[in-house]
């Protein structure tokens, strides 16, 4: 009865309480308690390892996808938490102006980012005024208002996570995709497209497989560089533990069926292997796209 | 799908409903005739009156006589099926049939629930809710002058919500296709619910592109018989266009809205609200809103943008619902109840500014004892091994036995305390106004440690994963670890008082600045921060991906903790200081307005609020279906959840 009532008095929140009710609690000496948080390897300091690759495909002449990736790690006395920025960007237009727009909106919201980053890097007591979510939302405006300046009329898509220690934040507009990927199989995707098909999709109005073959599946209602008000998707969700974070280009998942991609991913023996192999499948389903993929672990 | 029926013999068989075809009662078999007052339908439903008349049949009101002591009034609508072929008789009743099993098996506010549903020859009958109000049709026409903005605003939200209900429906979307204001019931409460879900449409076979809906709010693509979500956007604008501007489209050329802008006609509709109606009115399909969803936040956002929305909760929330709450018990203290109550071994244990801690019978509310204190106790308490563990404005923290409620032992801080205390792996855990935290060994009753911050900790502190994260009076949040070092803190621009939820990596956490905060809780660094109409002394409830709050503002918000978005927010007539709680599907939260709030926690809808005779600010207590609050007016209450 005591148990019970004491499961259910602390199970509203998670409060360390559990099931040591019949026992005298006396706090445990140092050794002890260093020896209990020893379990499995362990790596120090925790950091991001990522892995990027691209490829033309099979159909195109250049490439106007853009990857960008940053791990940062910081070990020592001080326990700091690694930081990563990973960017994936297809763009689109003619002119040129495809791989001008993906570039210029990868290396702006990364610039920014990252600008807003040094302060702390020099100095981990100085506290960032502004929310994660927030400076999110002001480097992808800015990357909006340089993509327009550089290249008007042209559109790109933008996905970009931010992971600081087990948090990621992803910001997206488009239809590249980040997916979470588990360590034995399985993965979802953690963004939704912003295409006119995916919509119909969603509405019921056509399958998934209707969704695959159907004329206007590039069409995006929403983009970087088009439109005036940009409403990007930006949300925080756990870093997949012991899984990884996938960002691609529609150069991969429009040819490859998901599961295939996360068995490549999780039976390769190293990350850039892993992104070899999804580039790979993805000319062997015959690359009708530029593809790009970024393959990222954190390592505890 | 089974229904149980008593057949006339009086025994109880279950019986699948699409095989039921055997004589019913003593209706009339006659074609076309309208039952009277007085039949009864198979030996149960008593036809009081005729509520509606429709293409295929009448809608009663009847009286259910399996509730003898009480009046049970129920809606019974018909279906006569006049179609002169056996095959498309039979077809009539499949798709009847099949409604009334998607119907059934759904659950929204907004949807009338369906109890009963029989057929006999050529008549079908649906028993549903009963919905005490007026369509939406008869509202116009009875107003004088125009609607105002605010209610139709109200009604348009929550008719999007269950649009977005119906069309995310699995395994098949349920599009409505029927939306006009002869289908928008408004109940007593000032809410919407929608009738008329086809089950008496004809079925018109051989008609070219059967079309089906109601000229004039059907978009161009349901003449082609191809309606989709999208079509109820349509119509949904088209309802909204007429009740803003009285213009009825029936009486206008079809698709000719652009023809009738609404601020021509009714100058108070605002430029925002406008927008979307006419959005939602686009020719093309893919011009307008592509989700119910999307119309649904865009006429948030117009709410929001013109100050409309900040108005619209106050005309639902302050009508009372029919018949008063009554408490299963009460209590009287001698003095204010500010704190929260806490279950424990059959016991209620409630503090009081009377300086008293009282144990509680739960189930009949009797007094089992009360242990005096030397100051205002308006924490709530903790228990332990048959402990209970409050602070007191004494500045002291006692440990009452709870079977006698003597003393055991005290524990000393220099300051009152007015932070709850928190028990974990052998400490209790609290703040005082002396400015530390003191973690406190059970079984000696010594101090640990304690830690020293730079204001008054009234926070209660959160245990997780090893720390303890608590806010102070000066908007400092410190994490600090099981041995009392500091592993990160940060400043808000005023007090942190309310106490802190961490989950998943995250703390939530309010301020006196207005603000929601979401840090992260391994590195203190700001993911996210959400801000309210004014500060915050209210303690954050996690549930279900969405987090609940009050403020000074007056509102209860529920905001996604991924993406820091308000789902909903329920406007009371004065400051949420309380902290909600969560019971199976509803949120309880008391406000300075006197009230203790029984809210959907998905939806955000109202399902009753209790009057007290003074301000609610602690936390209410749901235990075995029974939810207890304190209220300033002395008084610990017993409600039925």
């Amino acid at each position: 009865m005591k148990k019970s009532i004491l499961s259910w008095l602390h199970k509203k929140k998670d409060n360390s309480v559990s099931a040591h009710t019949d026992v005298n609690t006396v706090p445990l000496p140092e050794s002890q308690i260093e020896g209990l948080l020893e379990h499995g390897p362990h790596m120090e300091p925790q950091q991001f390892i990522s892995g990027c690759g691209q490829s033309i495909g099979k159909q195109r002449d250049h490439n106007e996808d853009c990857v960008f990736t940053i791990s940062i790690s910081i070990g020592g006395e001080k326990s700091s938490y690694p930081l990563g920025l990973y960017v994936v960007a297809d763009g689109m237009g003619g002119h040129q102006y495809g791989e001008i727009a993906s570039s210029v909106a990868a290396r702006t919201l990364s610039g920014y980012i990252l600008r807003r980053f040094i302060p702390y890097l020099s100095n981990p007591a100085s506290p960032m005024d502004e929310s994660i979510q927030d400076l999110m939302r002001a480097a992808i405006n800015d990357a909006q208002r340089a993509v327009t300046q550089a290249a008007p009329g042209s559109g790109t898509t933008l996905t970009a996570a931010l992971v600081l220690g087990q948090q990621m934040t992803i910001g997206h507009v488009g239809d590249s995709r980040a997916y979470a990927v588990h360590p034995y199989g399985g993965g979802e995707a953690l963004t939704r497209d912003h295409s006119l098909v995916k919509r119909l999709e969603e509405l019921g109005q056509i399958s998934s497989e209707e969704a695959a073959v159907h004329p206007q599946r590039n069409v995006l209602y929403r983009a970087l560089g088009q439109g005036e008000i940009l409403e990007p998707d930006i949300f925080t969700a756990p870093f997949p533990q012991a899984g990884y974070l996938l960002l691609c280009s529609d150069g991969l998942w429009s040819v490859l069926p998901d599961s295939t991609i996360f068995k490549l991913i999780t039976s390769a023996k190293d990350l850039q292997s892993a992104c070899q192999s999804l580039l790979d499948a993805a000319n062997d389903a015959g690359g009708p796209d530029n593809i790009s993929v970024i393959v990222v672990q954190l390592k505890t | 799908m089974a229904i149980i029926r008593i057949v006339s013999n009086g025994q109880e068989a279950t019986l699948e409903t699409h095989k039921i075809t055997q004589p019913i009662g003593n209706e009339p078999e006659e074609e076309n005739v309208q039952l009277v007052s007085g039949t009864v339908l198979v030996s149960r439903y008593v036809i009081q009156d005729v509520i509606g008349v429709g293409g295929m049949g009448s809608v009663y009101l009847a009286r259910d006589q399996h509730f003898p002591n009480v009046v049970k009034l129920v809606a019974i609508k018909e279906m006569i099926n006049r179609a002169p072929d056996a095959l498309i008789r039979k077809t009539i009743v499949q798709n009847f049939e099949r409604e009334a099993n998607i119907l059934a098996s759904i659950n929204h506010p907004s949807i009338p629930r369906i109890y009963d549903y029989f057929s006999s020859g050529n008549r079908s009958y649906l028993t549903l809710e009963f919905i005490n109000g007026k369509d939406l049709e008869a509202i116009i026409n009875e107003t004088p002058g125009f609607l105002t903005e605010e209610r139709v605003l109200g009604w348009a939200i929550e008719l999007c919500d269950v649009l977005q209900f119906l069309h995310n429906h699995k395994p098949d979307p349920i599009i409505f296709r029927d939306m006009k204001p002869s289908n928008v019931m408004v109940n007593l409460q000032d809410h919407i619910v929608l009738v008329d879900f086809g089950i008496a449409k004809p079925f018109l076979v051989g008609q070219k592109g059967t079309m089906i809906g109601t000229e004039g709010y059907s978009p161009p693509e349901q003449y082609r018989g191809e309606a989709g979500p999208l079509a109820d956007i349509y119509a949904l604008g088209a309802t909204l266009h007429h009740a803003l501007s009285r213009r009825d489209p029936r009486l206008e050329p079809p698709f000719s809205f652009g023809e009738r802008p609404l601020r021509k006609i009714n100058q108070a509709v605002s430029a925002e609200l406008e927008a979307v109606i006419n959005t939602a009115l686009q020719y093309n399909p893919e011009d307008r809103f592509p989700s119910a969803e999307a119309m649904k936040e865009a006429l948030i956002a117009a709410g929001r943008k013109t100050g409309v929305l900040n108005r619209v909760g106050t005309a639902t929330a302050s009508i009372q619902p029919q018949g008063g709450i009554k408490p299963l018990w009460t209590f009287q203290c001698e003095d204010e109840i500010r704190g929260g109550p806490m279950y424990y071994g059959g016991s209620i244990y409630i503090g009081s500014y009377d300086h008293n801690l009282y144990s509680l019978n739960a189930a009949d509310g009797k007094l089992i004892w009360k242990y005096a204190t030397d100051g205002g106790v308006v924490t709530r308490p903790a228990a332990f091994e048959e402990n209970i563990f409050v602070g007191s404005e004494d500045k002291l923290l006692h440990v009452v036995s709870s079977r006698t409620g003597k003393i055991v032992w005290t524990y000393y801080t220099e300051g009152r305390v007015h932070s709850s205390p928190r028990i974990a792996e052998g400490h209790i855990f609290f703040g005082s106004d002396d400015q530390r935290l003191h973690a406190v060994k059970l079984l000696s009753g010594r101090a640990a440690w304690r830690f020293e911050a730079p204001a008054p900790i009234r926070s209660t502190p959160f245990i997780a994963q090893e720390m303890v994260y608590f806010g102070c009076e000066d908007g400092d949040f410190f994490c600090v670890d099981f041995r009392g070092q500091l592993k990160w803190h940060y400043k808000a621009k005023m007090a942190v008082t309310s106490s802190p939820w961490v989950a998943d990596g995250v703390v939530y956490f309010t301020s006196l600045d207005g603000m929601l905060y979401a840090l992260d809780a391994r590195a203190g660094w700001v993911i996210w921060r959400f801000r309210m109409g004014k500060g915050s002394i209210s303690s954050p409830y996690l549930m279900d991906g969405l987090i609940f709050v009050g403020s000074a503002d007056g509102n209860i918000y529920a905001i996604d903790i991924h993406t820091a978005k308000e789902t909903w927010r329920l406007k009371t007539d004065h400051q949420v200081n309380g902290s909600p709680t969560i019971y199976k599907d509803a949120l309880y939260c008391g406000s300075v307005d006197g009230n203790l709030y029984c809210i959907e926690y998905k939806t955000g809808r109202l399902r009753w609020k209790f009057a007290s005779k003074g301000p609610i600010t602690g936390t209410p207590l749901v235990y075995d279906d029974i939810v207890y609050t304190g209220s300033v007016d002395h008084f610990l209450y017993a409600l039925l959840a």
